[in-house]
């Protein structure tokens, strides 16, 4: 979708605000918030596809003026909402509704390392595909501007690069945001140039951008 | 925790917004509160147990965090077969190291060199290697950083003290998929027999998103 999360190349946003010794969470709520997300997760609803969708789909005013934590909760939010595991009414009160039926965490605190240290890669390397394109190979990302989810930033649509190197085939996530299966597509890392993305008087023309995209979201060039 | 006033998270950006008073008051605009909400109901209805989240929120703040990005680095820098391994299968050289899990399953490493200086940004949201890194910092996530770093990568290193010269080419990778990019910047000189451990020192976590340079020799604490 065509929202503000993608802003490559945008003006207006002002200087990058660095910060010493920044501590990891700023407020204890950085820390529950994300601790919710990946907890939440493991109820096996919703997919890391499925929670970008959510957060871009934020609406562009508030996606800009809130931080990214908060971006995280409005996105966990309206995703437990949806699935069906909370109503908002609940989420946003604190209560839950009179005669709610409780569960039960399988996702034991016993579990928390072992989970994030194993990960969920999302490489599928027995989806034993042949890639379309080898490094080298001439490309134009496609002019496509769907509603869904999609992983092709804006900057790049149209614009022709090299294929710079073949990274295997992974879970496709215009397909997987919408549960319409994991779909996996070769990825490639993409190089474009700066002159090809910016024009020849910006920067310099021949510092690279390199992209990595899906298969569909390429073609010949 | 230290607290930092809301407007130091998106830099000016975020000022100009709450002078211009485009509050969204459509929800309580204290996120502590949201959250307090939001874990209170999840914990009532059995979706999640308090102890997880307390160890993913302990697991985050004290286990993962650039200290391990520098020890793969500084090992790099010291072992030639290491650093060859780095570069051919960055996930599993770095698996060796014992960091390997959520957001870093499929790795890889950039090499500088004098003639090349790599930087890694995610346009579209906040893709960043946790186990090698920790958690991204605010700047990373913010506007300025996203819209800026593949259009004007020059202009934004600047800002971060680095000056590169015409001989270099800056090369920006755009984490749009599900590879994470680890900067291997250069071994500072001056630095012949020291051991990966003190090497390790001198490595920032900006040096590994290629917004630094490592420390140089003196400058370690």
């Amino acid at each position: 979708m065509n929202s503000v999360h993608d802003m490559g190349g945008m003006h207006g946003f002002g200087p990058v605000a660095t910060e010493a010794n920044e501590p990891v969470f700023h407020h204890d709520w950085e820390g529950r918030t994300i601790a919710c997300v990946l907890a939440m997760s493991a109820w096996g609803k919703w997919n890391l596809d499925r929670s970008r969708f959510f957060r871009e789909s934020i609406p562009g005013p508030r996606y800009l003026n809130i931080s990214y934590y908060e971006i995280w909760l409005d996105g966990l939010i309206a995703m437990a909402a949806d699935a069906g595991l909370a109503s908002l009414e609940e989420l946003n009160s604190g209560h839950a509704d009179p005669g709610a039926e409780k569960c039960t965490p399988g996702f034991t605190a016993d579990k928390v390392i072992p989970a994030m240290q194993r990960g969920r890669s999302a490489r599928r390397a027995d989806a034993d595909l042949t890639a379309r394109f080898a490094p080298g190979d001439k490309v134009r990302a496609r002019n496509t501007n769907p509603r869904g989810h999609t992983r092709l930033p804006r900057y790049v649509r149209g614009r022709c690069g090299v294929i710079d190197r073949v990274h295997g085939e992974f879970v496709f996530p215009d397909s997987n945001a919408h549960f319409k299966g994991e779909a996996p597509q070769t990825v490639y890392s993409v190089r474009f140039t700066s002159a090809e993305l910016w024009g020849n008087d910006v920067g310099h023309p021949d510092d690279k951008v390199f992209v990595d995209m899906w298969d569909s979201y390429l073609e010949q060039a | 925790m230290t607290g930092v006033p809301t407007n130091r998270r998106w830099g000016l950006f975020m000022s100009e917004q709450h002078k211009s008073g485009t509050h969204n008051h459509a929800m309580p605009s204290d996120p502590a509160l949201r959250v307090q909400a939001l874990e209170s109901v999840l914990v009532e209805k059995g979706l999640v147990d308090p102890k997880t989240l307390d160890t993913i929120v302990d697991y985050y703040e004290t286990e993962v965090g650039p200290r391990n990005g520098a020890r793969v680095v500084a090992r790099a820098w010291s072992d030639s077969d290491y650093r060859s391994w780095l570069f051919e299968d960055a996930s599993a050289a770095i698996a060796d190291m014992g960091y390997e899990g959520r957001q870093g399953e499929d790795m890889v490493a950039l090499e500088n060199t004098p003639t090349v200086h790599n930087m890694v940004v995610c346009t579209l949201c906040s893709c960043y290697p946790w186990p090698v890194l920790g958690l991204p910092p605010v700047w990373y996530k913010s506007p300025p950083y996203r819209s800026r770093a593949v259009i004007e990568p020059r202009v934004v290193l600047a800002e971060f003290g680095i000056e590169l010269g015409d001989d270099v080419e800056v090369r920006v990778w755009d984490s749009t998929a599900e590879l994470r990019y680890l900067v291997v910047p250069m071994r500072p000189a001056g630095t012949d027999g020291w051991s990966a451990e003190q090497l390790a020192k001198l490595v920032t976590r900006d040096s590994m998103i290629g917004t630094g340079l490592p420390l140089q020799p003196g400058e370690a604490s």
